[in-house]
């Protein structure tokens, strides 16, 4: 809902809470995110067959540890399994125009993830929208590697 | 196990608090309950509370928050970064222990002073999911179109879930909204995120909440008709919204089953549900028959103040419970993108 507007009544000043530190992705993290940075995307199969994506370091149903011997392929394509519009992008988004957030089922996983879709409007987007990803020019290994996902061609 | 009971509830809540800080709104509020539990002050053995630093952005912002309670001479105390819900299971628990026979509980939130959804979203998973700075209602509708298209729901479904619960809301003086419209005038209005419109959406505000508890024979010799905690737990699903079905609530199922709700009637049920959607997923899940009043306070919808929004449901049951007008109820709190992480309350009265 409407929040951060400014009051009338109270002064107020701004309050930057910063978290300057570094921290390690782990060994598993460690591999998606390399992935991306080579433009491929990694699951990894969890202990009731499922593949994950992203890959899980432990279990998420019997909380065991998930070797790199569990790490697969998947992608790059998949299908919107929900979705919602976001009308009004704030400047933190992936994009700067009216864009669906989606989870998005990659072609050999069996868990989706959250990005965004630039569907162009609300009325183009819908459950089981097959949908690829539009990388950026130089990947960092990030999940903003990905700009968003669109239409497959 | 030791019963432990409520004796009393205190809540403030309000759109917007542009004058107050945390101290000013928690002051008058713990003054009522403690009054209204009929123990002197010095009486209560143990402190518990549930905040967040991130809505003040200040760390151990909740130590300045022991000026409303008073710390002198020390007292025995302690904090969750959570919603003033799970302040109370720590308390239950301490009581449990046999340490202590009585505990003051309190939940407060001043969401105003930053940016709400922006604070959310520092609450996901800070590699995959923060970075692209999704906000609560977009999660929220993420769950809510997945249980339509599960085919449990529609969103008129929803705009009847809103509608009765800004109807409830009139009655309710902590309400922040409340509304008299139909369900056709709700679907008429546009979208948030779709299919959420403003109405399923919470009605965020900054306020605090508290409730004092007491031991079996301690409770008796204060209160005629104490609330008991017949059963109370709380359980937690994976994180990452791709790994759980979003169209049910596991989690809440087996926290319910642990509370013992089914065990006998339900005449109340206060269900923590922000989201139009979540309380049919919630009511599911808790078993709540539909013979049982849900959300007779407008609920989440109406007045949703972080970290005390949870507490409240526990005190809004209880008080019902307090002056006789339900026998047996169940309160809920949630914690979490998509209901991650939830806590079952059942109160009795004797």
């Amino acid at each position: 809902m409407a929040e951060n507007e400014e009051t009338e009544q109270s002064l107020h000043a701004t309050h930057v809470l910063e978290y300057p530190f570094r921290r390690s992705l782990g060994p598993i993290l460690e591999k998606f995110f390399t992935g991306l940075a080579e433009r491929r995307f990694i699951g990894s199969r969890a202990d009731d067959g499922r593949v994950l994506v992203p890959p899980a370091e432990f279990d998420p149903v019997t909380a065991a540890r998930l070797g790199e011997d569990r790490l697969i392929e998947v992608g790059p394509a998949g299908i919107v399994t929900t979705w919602t519009w976001v009308g009004k992008p704030t400047a933190k988004h992936p994009l700067d125009r009216p864009f669906a957030w989606a989870l998005i089922l990659l072609d050999g996983a069996d868990a989706p993830f959250l990005h965004a879709v630039d569907a162009g409007g609300e009325s183009a987007m819908r459950t089981g929208l097959r949908v690829q990803p539009r990388w950026v020019e130089v990947p960092q290994g990030s999940i903003r590697d990905v700009c968003w996902f669109e239409k497959e061609d | 196990m030791r019963d432990v009971a409520v004796l009393s509830f205190a809540q403030s809540t309000a759109a917007r608090e542009t004058e107050r800080n945390e101290v000013e709104i928690l002051m008058p509020v713990v003054r009522e309950v403690i009054a209204a539990s009929g123990l002197e002050r010095s009486r209560i053995e143990f402190t518990c509370s549930g905040s967040s630093d991130f809505l003040q952005g200040q760390p151990f912002a909740f130590v300045m928050a022991l000026d409303a309670v008073g710390a002198w001479p020390p007292i025995r105390e302690s904090h969750v970064e959570q919603d003033g819900a799970w302040a109370l299971y720590e308390a239950w628990v301490k009581i449990q222990t046999g340490e202590v026979d009585s505990a003051l509980v309190y939940g407060f939130g001043k969401s105003a002073a930053g940016n709400l959804g922006d604070i959310l979203a520092m609450t996901l998973d800070p590699y995959c999911v923060t970075p692209l700075w999704p906000h609560a209602d977009s999660i929220a509708a993420l769950q809510a179109r997945a249980w339509i298209e599960s085919g449990k729901g529609s969103e008129r479904s929803l705009a009847e879930i809103a509608a009765r619960n800004r109807a409830a809301a009139r009655s309710n003086p902590h309400a922040i909204v409340s509304g008299t419209e139909t369900v056709d005038e709700l679907l008429s209005r546009p979208y948030v995120a779709s299919p959420l419109r403003a109405h399923d959406c919470p009605a965020n505000g900054d306020g605090a909440s508290a409730i004092v508890l007491a031991a079996g024979d301690l409770a008796r010799s204060v209160s005629k008709r104490p609330a008991w905690i017949r059963g109370i737990d709380h359980r937690v699903d994976p994180a990452a919204l791709g790994v759980r079905d979003l169209t049910r609530c596991r989690s809440a199922e087996l926290a319910a089953q642990k509370a013992g709700v089914a065990r006998d009637k339900i005449d109340i049920a206060e269900i923590y549900a922000p989201y139009s959607h979540e309380e049919a997923i919630l009511r599911e899940a808790l078993g709540v028959p539909d013979t049982a009043s849900v959300n007779p306070s407008g609920g989440a919808l109406c007045a949703h103040v972080m970290m005390s929004c949870g507490l409240q449901r526990i005190g809004e049951v209880a008080r019902r419970i307090l002056s006789g007008e339900a026998d047996r109820g169940v309160a809920h709190a949630a914690h979490g993108p998509a209901l991650q992480q939830n806590l079952v309350c059942v109160l009795e009265g004797d």
